[in-house]
C-alpha cells in the first residue's frame, strides 16, 4: 500500500512536470520530448490502475509511433523558438491561463464535494486478469465489436486522408513546375 | 490510492493542455497540448473503470487513443501543408483554411 503510494506521487509528479513543459517551453522539440516523458508517466499510472494493456499500448503506440511523427514533422518544419506570449495585446493572453485555473478549481470542488461514496475508496478487488490483453480482446471482439470495426475504418479515413494531404499537388508548387503550369 | 487523487491529478493536467490550447500560437504545440487534454481524458476513464471494477472504460479510453492517433495525422499533414505554402505557423493568422 506504501509502496503504491510512493509510486503515484512520483508518476504523477512526472506526468505534471512534463505536462507543464509541454505548455511552456519555447522550443516545439522539447515540447515533444516533454510529452513523451509525460506519456511514460501516465503508462505508470495506468499500471496502478491495473490497466496492464493500455499502459503497454501508451508506451508502443503514443510515446512510440506518434511521437516520432511529431518529431519528423518538427524537424521538417523547423523549430524555431517562438516567444511563450507575445508583446501586444497583454490582457488577452493571460485570459486562457486565467480560464484553466477557474476549470480545475471547478472540477476539484466537484470531485471532492461530490458525495459519491465510489470515489473514497479504491474499487473492488479485481483478479489478475482485469485489464489484461484477453480480457480487453473478449471485449473488443463480443460487446465492443462496432466501436472495433468504426475505429479501424477511422484509421484507414485518417490515412487516406493524410496522404491526400501531403501529396504534391501539379501546379501548386511554382518551383516543381517546369512546364509552367498555372497555379 | 483512492480514486479521487487519480481524478483530481486528471483534471488538472487537463487544464494544463487547456491553457496551453488557448495561449500558445504555435499549431504543432496546440496540437501537442491537445493530446495532453485527451490524455487526461483517459487517465479519468481508467481511473473510473478500476473504481467500478469493469472493463469497459478501458475500450473507451483505447478507442480514445484511436481518435488522437487520427487527429495528430491530419492535424501534421494540414501543418505540412501551411509550411509546403509558406504560410505563417502561426494559429492567429491562419484563420481560414480555404485553398
Amino acid at each position: 500500500m506504501l509502496f503504491e503510494q510512493i509510486l503515484f506521487f512520483i508518476a504523477g509528479f512526472g506526468a505534471i512536470a512534463g505536462a507543464l513543459g509541454v505548455a511552456m517551453l519555447r522550443n516545439p522539440f522539447y515540447s515533444v520530448l516533454a510529452l513523451v516523458s509525460h506519456l511514460i508517466a501516465l503508462a505508470v499510472l495506468f499500471l496502478l490502475l491495473q490497466a496492464a494493456f493500455l499502459a503497454a499500448a501508451q508506451v508502443v503506440v503514443y510515446a512510440g509511433a506518434v511521437m516520432v511523427l511529431y518529431v519528423f514533422v518538427v524537424a521538417y518544419v523547423g523549430g524555431s523558438d517562438t516567444p511563450l506570449r507575445p508583446t501586444e495585446g497583454g490582457l488577452v493572453n493571460a485570459f486562457g491561463p486565467l480560464v484553466a485555473v477557474a476549470v480545475f478549481v471547478e472540477l476539484t470542488i466537484a470531485v471532492v464535494g461530490s458525495s459519491l461514496s465510489g470515489l473514497g475508496g479504491r474499487g473492488p478487488d479485481v483478479d489478475a486478469s482485469f485489464g489484461s490483453p484477453e480480457a480487453i480482446g473478449d471485449l473488443l471482439l463480443t460487446k465492443f465489436l462496432l466501436p472495433f470495426e468504426a475505429a479501424s475504418f477511422l484509421l484507414l479515413l485518417a490515412a487516406v486522408g493524410a496522404v491526400v494531404l501531403s501529396r504534391k499537388r501539379r501546379g501548386l508548387e511554382d518551383l516543381d513546375a517546369p512546364e509552367g503550369v498555372a497555379g | 490510492m483512492d480514486t479521487s487523487w487519480f481524478v483530481v491529478l486528471s483534471a488538472f493536467i487537463f487544464c494544463i493542455g487547456a491553457a496551453g490550447v488557448m495561449s500558445r500560437r504555435s499549431p504543432l504545440v496546440v496540437l501537442l497540448c491537445l493530446e495532453l487534454m485527451l490524455n487526461a481524458g483517459n487517465l479519468a476513464l481508467i481511473a473510473f473503470s478500476r473504481m467500478l471494477g469493469n472493463g469497459d472504460g478501458q475500450i473507451f479510453a483505447l478507442i480514445v487513443m484511436v481518435v488522437a492517433a487520427c487527429e495528430v495525422v491530419i492535424g501534421l499533414g494540414i501543418i505540412v501543408g501551411m509550411f509546403r505554402r509558406r504560410l505563417p505557423i502561426d494559429v492567429d493568422e491562419m484563420s481560414e483554411l480555404r485553398g
